[in-house]
């Protein structure tokens, strides 16, 4: 029998899971379900709805109300599900891809409308369930099997890109520091508003073999070595900081008006109270 | 091994990435075969952090 934890929270049944050998996703997932469980949320009070991609297939194994929906539009049907049933605690897990590229307006509108749930981004720098083509996060310069000369795009800070467009909480995190990871998961559950946390995650398959990141170990030491909390790089140089990822919270906002409490007041101006 | 605690294993789960072996603070774990073993169990200091750090959910520490 494997841990209490993920007797508890996972469809153990379903275990292993199909994510390849030092895939940072299995990290993450159980990141998520130890915050869900460190909250104390009831299990009959969460949902998690997920996408398309390696990141999405975590619906499936993790045991609470789940959706795994189609590409990009999990955080559409997450909306629904909050509309219809305020009561409940959403939380997206989502990838890069799914979120930022297919799913990239459904991101930006619900951050925009500050709805009270949170969005755990998986990002992996690449789309690897169909084989490694270059992502929105994938570097400026690194290889993809569309991109075998070096990606040519700019890549999206999602923190940043969410902040911007109005999300009340921002963070990121990621493998090799675990209980920080977990920390700013359970601070946006508990965020009232649109929270996002990008995990960093880790793809050995095709990532790190498309940009000769070497194996899964040489990964999680470059995130031990270049994934710094924002604490300890402002007492960085900038020349310092060249190439390094920021982790930590980046952004909060309390008091903005949440959308579906907005939506109610209209719904009672208009006479429509249940 | 800490007292009142116990690292235990599922080897059928463990796909070898080697994390854990990697991480560990005192050695304790080694990849043999492309699973985790635990080679020296009288090190272990129960701190977790292959538990923490393992993707499929195949080593942890559990009250003994």
């Amino acid at each position: 029998m494997p841990s209490k934890l993920v007797q508890e929270t996972m469809r153990t049944r379903r275990l292993p899971h199909i994510w390849c050998p030092g895939c940072g996703h299995g990290i993450l997932m159980r990141d998520v379900c130890q915050a869900i469980y460190n909250v104390g949320l009831p299990k009959e009070r969460v949902a998690i709805v997920s996408g398309i991609g390696c990141s999405s297939r975590a619906a499936g194994y993790m045991n609470y109300n789940t959706l795994h929906t189609t590409h990009g539009r999990a955080i559409a049907f997450a909306t629904g599900i909050k509309m219809a049933r305020p009561e409940l605690h959403v939380i997206v897990v989502t990838g890069d891809g799914d979120a930022a590229a297919i799913g990239g307006n459904h991101l930006i509108h619900a951050c925009r409308r500050n709805i009270d749930m949170t969005v755990v981004i998986f990002n992996n720098n690449i789309y690897g369930m169909t084989g490694g083509q270059y992502s929105p996060t994938t570097p400026t310069g690194e290889k993809g099997t569309t991109a075998p000369y070096g990606n040519i795009d700019g890549d999206f800070d999602l923190p940043k890109l969410s902040e911007a467009a109005g999300a009340t909480y921002t963070a990121r995190g990621d493998c090799f520091h675990v209980p920080q990871m977990i920390r700013l998961i359970e601070n946006g559950i508990r965020h009232k508003g649109f929270s996002v946390i990008e995990g960093v995650s880790i793809c050995p398959t095709y990532y790190g073999r498309k940009n000769k990141k070497g194996s899964a170990v040489d990964m999680m030491h470059w995130q031990e070595q270049n994934c710094i909390d924002i604490k300890k790089a402002a007492k960085m140089e900038p020349a310092e900081l060249e190439g390094k990822v920021l982790l930590g919270e980046f952004s909060r906002v309390e008091g903005r008006p949440e959308y579906v409490e907005e939506y109610d007041k209209i719904i009672h101006i208009a006479g429509g109270d249940r | 091994m800490l007292k009142g605690k116990k690292l235990c294993t599922e080897p059928e789960w463990c796909k070898g990435c080697g994390y854990c072996a990697e991480f560990c603070p005192k050695k304790v774990l080694i990849i043999r075969q492309e699973k985790v073993v635990v080679e020296n169990p009288d090190d272990c200091i129960c701190c977790g952090l292959c538990e923490q750090r393992c993707p499929d959910y195949a080593i942890w520490v559990e009250e003994a």
